[in-house]
C-alpha cells in the first residue's frame, strides 16, 4: 500500500474523536467544581454520553487501524522520532479506551449507573463502593491528564513537522483533497 | 427516641388493637427518582409505624407511618446534604413525613389497596397504595410500590422544578416487616378487639 495519506475513514475518526474528547474533557473539568444543580447533573450525563461514544469509536478506530496500515512516515524522519511517534500513538490508542472505561467504572463504583443518551442503561461493572470510587476517580483523572499531555505533544510535533521541518507529515491526516481509499 | 416512642404509643392507641410492631432492621422504605433518566435510589433509614390488618377483613385495616426525612440517603454526601436542604425535604422545618390510612380494600387475589393522606414537607395529598401481604414465620411482610409526583409535595423547589433533569414522578417502594402480636397475615385469625 503506497498511499501517502490515512484513509478517509481514519481521518474522519481522528478529527471526530479529537473534537469529542476535547469537548468531554472540558465539560469534565468544569462540571466537577459546579455547585449541585440541574446544570451539573446535565453536564455529568453529557460527559458520560460523550465518553461512551468515544469508547465505541475507539474500538471501531483500533479495528480499522489494525486492518488499514498507516501511510509511511517521511524518509527524512530520524529513528528516534519514529519510535517516539509509534509509542505516543500506541499510548493514545490505549488511552482512548482506558479513559472512558475508567470513567464508567468510577461511575459504577459511585453507585450512579450510566444511561447512554438517557435511553440505554449500561451494565454496572462494579457494585457501589466508596473507597474504590475514590481511587477510580483518581485513576480517571490521572489517565485524562496523561492523555491531555500526549495529545498536546502530538499536536506540537505535528505543527513542528509542518512549519519547521516542512516534511509534509501533516498532510497524512489533514482532511480534504480526498484520494482513493484503499479497499 | 422519645418522639418515636410517643408516635408508637399514639398509633397503637388510635387503632385500639394489639397490632404487630415494625421490625426496622428488616424493613425498608426507598424512593427511586430519575435524574437524566438515570434511576437513583434513596433510602429512609428511620421510620416508625403501625399496621392492623386482617386479609380476611381488609376493610377494617388500618395503617399509620411516620418517616424521618433527615434519614434519607442515596449514599453521596453532596446529594444527601442537598436533599435535606430547603429546596428538597427541608428537614429542619419538616422533619417528618406521615401517612395515615383512611380506607383499605381488596384489589384482587392477595392484593390490596390502602388510601389515605400522605404529608411530606407540609403538603398533603391523598395517595392510593397497592400492597401485598405474606406471612414469613411469625411475621407479616407488607410490600408495595407506588408513584408520587414530587412537585405536588414541593420537593425540589427553585432550579430543581425543572423536570427534564429530575423527573416529577418518584417511585416509592416499601417492605415492612411486622412482628409479634397476632400474625395478621394468616387468614381466618381475627384481631382481638
Amino acid at each position: 500500500m503506497s498511499a501517502s495519506r490515512y484513509t478517509t475513514t481514519a481521518i474522519g475518526l481522528h478529527w471526530l474523536m479529537f473534537l469529542l474528547i476535547a469537548w468531554g474533557f472540558s465539560i469534565g473539568l468544569s462540571m466537577v467544581d459546579l455547585p449541585l444543580s440541574p446544570t451539573k447533573l446535565k453536564y455529568f450525563s453529557w460527559h458520560k454520553w460523550i465518553g461512551v461514544t468515544v469508547f465505541l469509536l475507539a474500538i471501531a478506530r483500533i479495528a480499522w487501524r489494525l486492518t488499514h496500515p498507516a501511510p509511511p512516515l517521511p524518509a527524512t524522519m530520524p529513528v528516534w522520532q519514529r519510535k517516539a511517534a509509534a509509542l505516543s500513538h500506541l499510548l493514545m490508542y490505549g488511552l482512548i479506551v482506558a479513559v472512558p472505561l475508567s470513567g464508567w467504572l468510577y461511575s459504577s463504583a459511585a453507585g450512579v449507573p450510566t444511561v447512554y443518551f438517557g435511553l440505554v442503561p449500561l451494565p454496572d461493572l462494579l457494585s457501589p463502593d466508596k473507597g474504590l470510587a475514590g481511587r477510580l476517580k483518581s485513576v480517571h483523572y490521572l489517565l485524562n491528564t496523561t492523555l491531555a499531555a500526549i495529545v498536546l505533544l502530538h499536536g506540537v510535533a505535528a505543527i513542528k513537522h509542518q512549519f519547521v521541518d516542512k516534511d509534509g507529515l501533516l498532510a497524512r491526516m489533514w482532511p480534504g483533497r480526498a484520494q482513493k481509499e484503499p479497499a | 427516641m422519645k418522639r418515636c416512642i410517643t408516635a408508637l404509643l399514639m398509633a397503637a392507641a388510635s387503632f385500639g388493637v394489639a397490632g404487630q410492631t415494625l421490625d426496622p432492621a428488616k424493613s425498608a422504605i426507598t424512593a427511586v427518582s430519575r435524574q437524566m433518566n438515570v434511576p437513583v435510589e434513596g433510602k429512609f433509614t428511620k421510620f416508625t409505624g403501625q399496621i392492623a390488618f386482617d386479609p380476611s377483613k381488609p376493610d377494617a385495616g388500618k395503617a399509620e407511618f411516620t418517616i424521618d426525612t433527615a434519614s434519607f440517603s442515596i449514599g453521596n454526601a453532596e446529594i444527601d446534604d442537598e436533599a435535606k436542604g430547603k429546596n428538597w425535604f427541608d428537614v429542619k422545618n419538616f422533619p417528618q413525613a406521615r401517612f395515615m390510612s383512611t380506607a383499605v380494600k381488596a384489589a384482587g387475589p392477595g392484593r390490596f389497596e390502602v388510601t389515605g393522606p400522605l404529608t411530606i414537607k407540609g403538603k398533603t395529598n391523598t395517595v392510593t397504595i397497592p400492597f401485598t401481604v405474606k406471612a414469613d414465620g411469625g411475621a407479616a411482610v407488607y410490600e408495595g410500590v407506588f408513584p408520587i409526583k414530587r412537585l405536588a409535595f414541593n420537593i425540589g423547589e427553585g432550579v430543581w422544578k425543572d423536570t427534564d433533569t429530575v423527573a416529577d414522578e418518584v417511585q416509592v417502594r416499601f417492605r415492612l416487616v411486622m412482628t409479634g402480636g397476632k400474625p395478621a397475615a394468616v387468614p381466618g385469625k381475627k384481631q382481638s378487639p
